[in-house]
């Protein structure tokens, strides 16, 4: 069977730059903004958006490589993206060290002697830094990338199979899963236990977005659109958001049968409880209804900014991560009032929001301009 | 003061939904009775919503013996009556004048909620408490302890204190807006209200009271000093609060509790 690689869905850009954003106010410890987020309100979050959707392009631009240059050649450019996100990763790294490193100095307060003691790791920075590059380390926030570099790492096999039979590469990745929730599967972490994102586990959602991607979506459709699947998945989402909003108002929890609490808890985000898949199969079944391939306004300025983000989603993410910190740092070091949080969440996203203009600007001009002349190497400014 | 708490409130409620959340937290905690103003924080759900049998029977019984099992954050400078659990035996006794009201600790640092319950069934022998605070979950934290083994950890020491004939009430970490980006909390607090629940243990909510008092300026948590003037108005406060939700639980007799001090 022959996959079909169809042209390029914005929905997948506008979710994921929406995706995004939610990550960024997510990421900034005590920010009041983020009860818009959705995670507040059902089983899954962003990070389940963006695994998908992650899977869905790669899925998309390297099996075209793949059928246009062979297996070799898709498969080094699969090499060649992992190795550009750890790189991402490692300046971010540094990034967050230098925050840390700076925010800790003179700090001394006797309530605080406990929760000091954690920044213990800035005297030995060779282990930290070391287990930080061996991916071990990975400080709070920073789970999602090498989640990702991790999962490209190993994705060119599974692509080769996608495009020979995507189902059976559906069903491999199914076992991954089902096999690794047996027998426990998942990749170590330092100082102790496990990665927070077991990617034995999220390798599923990122293998489905492939699949999807690949001609999946177009076999689902029929069950997609049909009013029966609508249905349960609105009755699924109602169901979340009611055990949801027990999280916010505890004196709600007593109105859930403990048969009920005893089956769906604990959800488990590091190996992608079967809850939180369905959750997020849910929500994607309902947008799709509710936003069509060719809505009008995903063409509309309003909707750019979104779209643009989800179009350079890499660089985006890291300019969030670091946004991020900096909220963090604004608001321990100057203020963390609430008009604050609001400024400092709106902000943020417009910068990623200019930073991805600027990005695709820049793109386009290098494609468009004339070539600049060629140098020499060994001339000042060579590259 | 006044016009910054009231910008925050309002601010508050616009991000809480139009303050739905805010209505309903607050609506479903009962005044504080006990503790000076700059205490008391509305919309922080102290969970006192399971019964704590033994210590209701201990009260009637004028005698009341509790033991502190936690880490570092549950000592102050050296000096034990600065630290809150004998705040809370001030407070406890002034609440509850007609009970002989006795505070224990099992105070070290550095120790996970593992680590605990290993020297946990001697301590339970040496002091025999009708109840324990159990103070845990940042050291985990900080150790990346398997969040799995935590909530083993919590569901066990719940059935060995229950087995030795006393209540539990889980103490959960405190804010520290400094650290935020190091300790990952999230998972170990989550876990630990989980298992409260399961368990029907209540919480003491240190960690969002922590936060409230910081957003809204009561203590300013950031500050960087080696003095314990705060630290020990912190603590104060914690054991005040204690004191309330203990005897807010505990549903004690009115004619022994002492009003409005």
């Amino acid at each position: 069977m022959v996959p079909t690689l169809s042209e390029r869905d914005l929905r997948l850009d506008l979710f994921r730059g929406l995706a995004l954003w939610l990550i960024f106010l997510d990421h900034i410890p005590s920010n009041a903004v983020s009860w818009v987020t959705i995670r507040n309100y059902g089983f899954s979050d962003a990070t389940e958006i963006f695994v998908f959707i992650s899977g869905y392009t790669v899925a998309f631009v390297y099996g075209r490589a793949m059928e246009q240059s062979g297996f070799v050649v898709s498969a080094a450019r699969v090499l060649k993206r992992a190795w550009q996100i750890y790189i991402a990763h490692v300046f971010l790294f540094a990034i967050y060290l230098a925050e840390i490193s700076y925010i800790s100095q003179s700090f001394e307060n006797p309530l605080f002697t406990e929760e000091m003691g954690v920044l213990n790791f800035l005297q030995n920075p060779d282990v930290t830094i070391i287990q930080a590059l061996l991916l071990k380390f990975k400080p709070v926030n920073m789970d999602v990338l090498p989640l990702y570099i991790v999962l490209l790492l190993c994705f060119a096999p599974f692509l080769w199979l996608l495009m020979r039979s995507a189902n059976l590469a559906l069903l491999a990745s199914g076992a991954l899963y089902s096999v690794s929730w047996l027998f426990e599967w998942n990749l170590p972490a330092w100082p102790q236990g496990v990665w927070v994102f077991n990617p034995f586990a999220w390798q599923f959602l990122f293998i489905f977005g492939a699949w999807c991607a690949l001609g999946g979506a177009t076999r689902l459709s029929r069950a997609i659109y049909s009013p029966i699947t609508l249905a349960l998945s609105i009755a699924y989402l109602l169901f979340a958001f009611g055990i949801a909003m027990t999280w916010h108002i505890p004196s709600l929890g007593s109105y859930v049968p403990q048969i009920i609490g005893d089956t769906i808890y604990p959800i488990d985000k590091t190996n992608l409880d079967v809850l939180r898949i369905l959750h997020f199969l849910a929500l994607a079944i309902v947008t799709v209804r509710l936003v069509p391939r060719d809505w009008p306004a995903l063409k509309s300025p309003f909707m750019r900014p979104a779209i643009l983000c989800g179009q350079h989603s890499l660089g985006i993410f890291c300019l969030g991560v670091f946004l991020s910190f900096a909220g963090h740092f604004i608001f321990t070091e100057i203020s963390n009032r609430i008009p604050v949080q609001f400024l400092v969440s709106l902000s943020g996203i417009l910068i990623m929001a200019g930073a991805a203009w600027l990005i695709s600007w820049y793109k386009r001009i290098e494609r468009q301009g004339p070539r600049p002349p060629v140098t020499k190497p060994g001339f000042a400014g060579g590259e | 003061m006044k016009a910054r708490q009231t910008t925050v409130k309002v601010a508050s409620a616009l991000a809480w939904l139009a303050g739905l959340w805010l209505a309903a937290i607050g609506g479903s905690v009962p005044a504080l009775a006990g503790p000076p103003v700059e205490c008391r924080v509305d919309g922080v759900p102290s969970e006192a919503a399971f019964p704590l049998n033994y210590v209701k029977k201990a009260i009637g019984n004028k005698k009341l013996s509790i033991l502190v099992l936690g880490t570092g954050s549950s000592q102050l400078g050296g000096a034990a009556q600065n630290a809150y659990p004998a705040r809370l035996q001030a407070a406890l006794s002034r609440r509850l004048p007609d009970v002989a009201v006795a505070v224990a600790v099992d105070v070290a640092q550095k120790r996970t909620a593992a680590d605990m319950v290993r020297t946990l069934s001697p301590a339970l022998a040496a002091s025999k408490p009708d109840l324990v605070l159990w103070q845990t979950a940042t050291v985990d934290a900080i150790q990346a302890v398997d969040p799995d083994q935590f909530s083993q950890a919590l569901d066990k020491g719940v059935r060995l204190v229950r087995a030795a004939k006393a209540d539990v009430i889980f103490i959960n970490p405190q804010y520290s807006p400094r650290t935020e980006l190091v300790i990952a909390l999230g998972t170990y607090v989550e876990n630990m209200r989980w298992v409260a629940v399961q368990k029907e243990v209540p919480v003491f909510d240190r960690f969002n009271l922590m936060k409230a008092w910081y957003d809204q300026g009561t203590f300013d948590l950031y500050s960087a000093t080696k003095k314990l003037d705060m630290a020990r108005l912190v603590h104060d406060c914690l054991g005040r609060l204690l004191a309330d939700l203990i005897v807010e639980a505990a549903k004690p007799d009115p004619a022994v509790i002492e009003k409005g001090n």
